[in-house]
């Protein structure tokens, strides 16, 4: 039985005034499952996220989201519809403490996000729930830190607690590895791992020990193309994919 | 003690001090300082909170004092429709210049909203019924509600501190609401609160036309407390002023814009013996103070006392 997919790339092109960063990527991302996007320096695995996520208009070519063309929706209505990303660098709020950060995250649905008139007390109904998301990722202690005085790896734990609040259906995470020393990186491989249960994860890394860790399917990015597909152990073998990374004709 | 708790103590502390200020100075005198330190108030939520710098801030001052004059003036309109029609112009315009505004950021944005205000500045001057070079004088100030005559200096005080308080209010209310805390996230990082799901562009609006509005209303008591409408309101000079009024009080404080508006209207006000010097003073200041403490007057003491009472990091 063929699997289910959350996530679907046709053809997906984008250029820059004459480069083509992305050049006809077709993807399909199985519902469930943690697929990574790997290949060298400038192969346009995050001008993927950035087209997967509307920060940047596609040239052509069109992406379906549980079978709906998001190909033109907005930045804010993707995030909306479940599809909800990381960035390279960690990506939180500096100035606000980690309970706000998430917080933040678990506002938007109360749907009083405008109003400008009640008072900030009224969010303190989501506290419980922002402590909850906090210690998922072992930063209880940290809820009233603010963010810029917490370590790099911690600031990664805090980024994913904010995406997780949001439950998002599709989790796309930048290089949540990058810069991490070797403890970090176990810690979260673990959280990835752990968060995934119940949702689907599409990863860019470049440490190939968590993609093969993580990933059940791995697809490899070259020159904005796709050069393969498969397992890791598949894509691994592959000659192509061997000369891309290593440069050496197999 | 407890940072709320010192926050009561300095709220208590202005309000007292608001309520005696007409006995203690001459009360045009802390009329104004009431009127530009709501506009800086309002310009303050906008660059503090939502990090916007705009850089024609007078057009909704200037716009709001000319509409305010021109209902009282001219259709001898009561007092509070002619503060009401002002802030209402200045919202309307607050929006469209807002909702082009916005689609840029940096100093781009701030070269748009100088551009519109310029625009504002040029109409002000050719219209027929402005008064163009003369301004529009002899304001009158009517009665506020059709009961409370307006004539004498003190009762227009506090009107005006009335009006004031009402609109610090709903600043402050803004800045401390779950709209305040959205607008701190875009501020602090704008495309992770785009991947949160919030249309940044909605956000920056809602709180430029707040600004604006509460800017306007700023323009329409002026009018009403001096009784002339001119110039140098919507002048660029003025988008200047409150930029400095802002910086010297602080930034993103509740309380700094306030203190920089009464820094500035005093040293114009008791410097004005000597001259054009007042410039080169003001500016000696405001050089003196971005160097020295670059968080401002409010932003410094706070720091301070949060490192001596709270022990919490400034």
């Amino acid at each position: 039985m063929p699997e289910e997919t959350i996530l679907e790339t046709r053809d997906l092109v984008k250029e820059f005034a004459g480069f083509v960063a992305v050049n006809g990527v077709s993807l399909r991302v199985a519902r469930g499952s943690i697929h990574a996007l790997i290949g060298p320096n400038g192969a346009g695995k995050t001008t993927v996220f950035n087209l997967l996520t509307r920060f940047l208009p596609a040239t052509r070519g069109a992406i379906l989201f549980n079978g709906e063309d998001v190909t033109h929706a907005r930045p804010a209505d993707v995030a909306r519809r479940g599809i909800v990303r990381s960035f390279q660098m960690s990506a939180v709020f500096p100035a606000l403490t980690a309970l706000e950060n998430v917080r933040i995250a678990l506002q938007r649905p109360l749907g009083t996000s405008f109003h400008f008139w009640r008072s900030e007390r009224t969010l303190q109904a989501l506290d419980a729930r922002a402590v909850e998301l906090l210690a998922a990722v072992g930063l209880e202690a940290d809820r009233d830190t603010v963010a810029v005085e917490l370590p790099y790896g911690r600031k990664r734990a805090l980024e994913l607690a904010t995406t997780l609040a949001l439950d998002p259906e599709l989790l796309l995470l930048d290089e949540p590895t990058q810069g991490m020393g070797h403890e970090d990186v176990g810690r979260v491989v673990a959280l990835i791992r752990h968060v995934a249960a119940g949702r689907t994860v599409l990863l860019v890394e470049h440490n190939l020990s968590v993609v093969q860790d993580l990933a059940r399917r791995v697809t490899v990015l070259a020159r904005g193309a796709v050069l393969a597909e498969g397992s890791y152990d598949e894509v691994s073998r592959d000659p192509a994919v061997l000369e891309a990374y290593i440069g050496a004709p197999a | 003690m407890s940072a709320p708790a010192l926050r009561r103590l300095a709220w208590a502390a202005m309000v007292l001090l608001g309520l005696a200020a007409p006995y203690l100075v001459y009360p045009v005198f802390a009329m104004n300082v009431l009127c530009l330190a709501l506009f800086a108030s309002a310009f303050n939520l906008l660059l503090g909170y939502a990090g916007l710098l705009s850089f024609g801030h007078a057009a909704f001052l200037g716009a709001a004092a000319y509409v305010t004059g021109i209902t009282l003036r001219t259709w001898g309109l009561p007092t509070e429709l002619g503060v009401l029609a002002g802030t209402a112009v200045a919202t309307l315009l607050g929006l469209v210049f807002g909702a082009l505004a916005i689609r840029r950021s940096g100093i781009y944005f701030a070269m748009i909203t100088l551009g519109f205000a310029q625009l504002v500045y040029f109409l002000v001057v050719q219209l027929p019924w402005t008064g163009g070079e003369d301004g529009l004088q002899g304001i009158p100030r009517g009665k506020a509600l059709g009961l409370l005559a307006l004539d004498g200096p003190v009762t227009t005080y506090y009107f005006v501190y009335v009006a004031f308080l009402a609109g610090f209010w709903l600043i402050q209310r803004a800045i401390h609401s779950p709209f305040g805390h959205v607008l701190r996230a875009i501020r602090e990082n704008e495309p992770r609160a785009l991947s949160l799901g919030y249309d940044v562009a909605h956000y920056k609006l809602l709180a430029f036309v707040l600004s604006a509005a509460l800017s306007g209303l700023a323009g329409s008591l002026k009018a009403v407390v001096l009784q002339f409408a001119s110039l140098s309101d919507v002048h660029w000079h003025r988008s200047g002023e409150v930029v400095l009024m802002t910086l010297l009080g602080g930034m993103g404080t509740v309380l700094g814009p306030s203190v920089g508006a009464l820094l500035v209207v005093t040293l114009e006000n008791y410097l004005a013996d000597v001259g054009s010097w007042v410039t080169v003073i003001t500016g000696a200041v405001f050089v003196a103070c971005v160097l020295a403490f670059r968080r401002g007057i409010v932003g410094e003491v706070r720091a301070l006392v949060r490192r001596s009472f709270i022990g919490g990091k400034p």
